[in-house]
């Protein structure tokens, strides 16, 4: 099953633990988090379902190609990471 | 006691009034970044609105007043239809986008529509919600005006609804500022919508479009509770004032010592009566010599005096937002938070100012607690 984890920046707001999910796509498996965290989705997600702009997803350390319909694969033993950019302030 | 709350880049703070003049009591989203606070006096609520940049905007409800808080819904665009050909963006070459890029404007309904909110946001987008957050309608009535494609950014990249007016004698009677689309008012609860900007102009166009009332630029509209139909803009290109509902707008070209700035207030009771905080324009936008003073009139804007008893006047460098100069309900208060985190107050109508600090992270928005 793949594990999801997530930048420590998120604990500010929410929890967010790293969690194992089923799912063969991007999109499913971070449906799964979601489920048990329905609250965590809109701090990675927009109200259309796309990567928000300086929120970076890795599947085993590389980034993933489409941002809107999250159609990425992802494998049984695969790491996914949802961090961010770095910005100022 | 009189309270104040605060919202600036690094937080939200509440501040009460006594003796001792004014102090900060509570500090909530310590670091977070609150763009707008709102006390709704109708039941005693306090909203604020932080922007998480990365993880984006969010919306917390306190019905303990900010004891404890809970997050509630933002507003939500719908997905842009297939067959909707995109906005582009005049400025950027862009496509506006169908997404919440600020909530920006954030002001509770009329006494008679318990729980209704109105959220100005960008990208141009008004929401209503009837359940005191918990969901939110974007108004097509004017998201879908032919005109929006004409509006564009000021200071952000895309247009922005930063001021909501509800009418005090209907309380579907809305105005509407938005930077840059001009003055919008509605008569029906926001179906339907006219372009209410004649008389402003905008020196930033080409001549032929400097009076078109669908690109002004103003920065703050407030109406004035005691006398409706009389309403303030702080505009780009000079401060304005209507006494006939935004039928018509009048330049008041005296103001001193500068008619650049982003605040406006207005008396609660006496029209003519109003306050900015000026600053040099417009891409300075730094106080005029280095000195922070407040503009005052108390005939409609015929004649201006300058007031500065109290307030730096020598180096000062700080810039005061459009929703960060605030009066109370009584029209004595006023109180102004700047980009330097300077925060000053005053009991006397602006005679005298006193600084409560100038240690606080930069200000986004001022707003006294109603009935406190």
């Amino acid at each position: 099953m793949p594990t999801v984890s997530f930048t420590r920046n998120l604990q500010r707001h929410l929890p967010a633990p790293t969690t194992a999910a089923t799912g063969t796509t991007v999109a499913e498996v971070l449906a799964a988090v979601f489920a048990e965290h329905d609250q965590l989705g809109s701090y990675i997600l927009d109200e259309h379902g796309a990567v928000r702009p300086h929120v970076v997803i890795f599947i085993n350390g590389r980034a993933i190609r489409d941002r809107t319909r999250l159609s990425d694969a992802v494998a049984p033993d695969d790491d996914v990471y949802v961090m961010q950019a770095l910005s100022g302030g | 006691m009189p309270q104040m709350l605060v919202a600036t880049r690094k937080g939200l703070f509440t501040l009460e009034e006594s003796s001792g003049g004014w102090r900060i009591t509570r500090t909530s989203f310590l670091a977070e970044p609150v763009t707008n606070v709102l006390h709704d006096a109708r039941d005693n609520t306090l909203y604020a609105s932080l922007n998480h940049g990365h993880f984006g905007n969010k919306l917390q409800r306190s019905s303990d007043m900010g004891t404890t808080w809970e997050e509630v819904a933002v507003p939500a665009y719908p997905q842009k239809p297939d067959d909707e050909p995109d906005v582009i963006n005049p400025m950027s070459g862009r496509a506006i986008p169908w997404k919440l890029v600020l909530l920006w404007e954030l002001v509770a309904g009329g006494a008679d529509q318990p729980g209704v909110l109105w959220a100005g946001t960008l990208p141009g987008g008004l929401f209503r919600s009837n359940d005191r957050g918990a969901s939110w309608e974007l108004m097509r009535g004017l998201w879908d005006r032919p005109e929006r494609r004409e509006w564009f950014g000021g200071g952000y990249d895309e247009p922005g609804i930063h001021s909501v007016c509800v009418d005090p004698r209907n309380s579907d009677h809305l105005t509407v500022g938005i930077s840059c689309g001009g003055a919008w008012q509605s008569r029906d609860g926001g179906q339907t919508w006219t372009p209410r900007s004649s008389g402003m102009f905008a020196e930033y166009m080409p001549p032929e479009r400097r009076e078109d009332p669908i690109i002004q630029d103003p920065h703050r509209i407030v109406q004035c509770p005691g006398q409706p139909d009389c309403f303030w803009t702080q505009h780009h290109n000079g401060v304005f004032r209507s006494t006939d509902n935004c039928a018509t707008w009048e330049h008041t070209p005296a103001v001193q010592p500068s008619d650049f700035g982003f605040g406006v207030a207005v008396h609660p009771q006496d029209g003519n009566r109003a306050w900015t905080v000026p600053a040099l324009k417009d891409e300075s936008r730094i106080p005029v010599d280095g000195k922070v003073v407040v503009a005052h009139t108390r005939d409609g804007g015929a004649n201006w005096d300058v007031q500065r008893s109290g307030l730096p006047q020598e180096h000062a460098y700080d810039l005061t937002f459009r929703h960060a100069l605030a009066i109370d309900e009584s029209g004595s208060r006023l109180a102004f938070g700047t980009t330097t985190g300077s925060l000053f107050t005053t009991g006397d109508h602006g005679q005298n100012w006193q600084t409560v600090t100038t240690h606080l992270p930069p200000v986004y928005a001022v707003h006294f607690v109603r009935g406190s």
